[in-house]
């Protein structure tokens, strides 16, 4: 245990730890790649980009329930529901993290476009979805103000 | 390693409204242990599948970003009362787990 967190210490960055991970246990199972580009990146902008969802159009059938003011930042109910005909994936990002993206989901064979889990927030910022659906991608956002962090000791 | 998980997966209509709970610590890696002041490595879960019957109905990526012992909700349209839910996670160490429930 101890090996295995001196080499992880000595990644530059979770970032870079992940890749590494990636690349040793990334092959030959049932998952698909995981994009750590989209995850790593440190803005908003960055994380669409590497979603391939550089420019989605904002839309109202996007619901997002999420608490007004979240007491703790370690635990914040997010469920998202899409109205959109067709949706394919969503993805959710608090816009203020150190990484925005938080996840993202591929929805096929009868999942109905809603999910629904539980987040960290390191302060107030606004929740995103990002919908893709018929290979265009929609977004939404709601702001949730966080008076204790969920990040950092 | 593997701690048990939990699924409940419950017909509404024809819709199976499926509730997982997974247990894990979820360390971003960006977290300082308060003794030695060291950051505490990065340890979550990346990836989540679930399929019905055996056809894959969600794949997930995440981030350290989800909250510990992880919640997870979704649903799936055209499922049946004795269907199986799998869920099977991999998080950033390797490490993978799953489990199985019978729609009711």
């Amino acid at each position: 245990m101890n090996m295995l967190r001196r080499n992880i210490l000595k990644g530059a960055s979770a970032a870079s730890t992940l890749a590494i991970a990636a690349g040793l246990f990334g092959t030959g199972n049932a998952f698909a790649a995981y994009n750590s580009a989209a995850f790593s990146a440190k803005s908003v902008a960055d994380a669409l980009k590497g979603m391939g969802a550089s420019a989605p159009t904002e839309s109202k059938d996007i619901a997002i329930k999420a608490p007004e003011i979240a007491e703790n930042g370690a635990v914040v109910p997010v469920e998202v529901t899409s109205k959109i005909a067709g949706t394919t994936s969503i993805a959710i990002l608090a816009e203020k993290n150190p990484n925005p993206l938080v996840a993202s989901f591929k929805l096929e064979n009868g999942a109905e476009p809603y999910i629904s889990v539980r987040i960290k927030m390191g302060q107030t910022a606004m929740i995103r979805a990002v919908v893709t659906a018929g290979g265009k991608t929609y977004t939404a956002a709601k702001e949730v103000k966080v008076t204790i962090g969920g990040c950092g000791g | 390693m593997a701690e048990p998980m939990k699924i409940r997966a419950t017909m509404a209509g024809d819709i199976a409204d499926i509730k997982v709970l997974m247990n894990h610590p979820m360390e971003t890696g960006q977290r300082k242990d308060a003794k030695t002041g060291q950051l505490i490595p990065a340890h979550f879960i990346s990836e989540v599948t679930a399929t019905l019957n055996g056809k894959t109905v969600m794949e997930a990526e995440w981030s350290g970003a989800i909250s510990k012992n992880p919640y997870l909700g979704f649903k799936v349209k055209g499922a049946k009362a004795g269907d199986k839910v799998t869920v099977a996670w991999k998080d950033n160490t390797g490490a993978t787990n799953s489990a199985d429930a019978t729609v009711s």
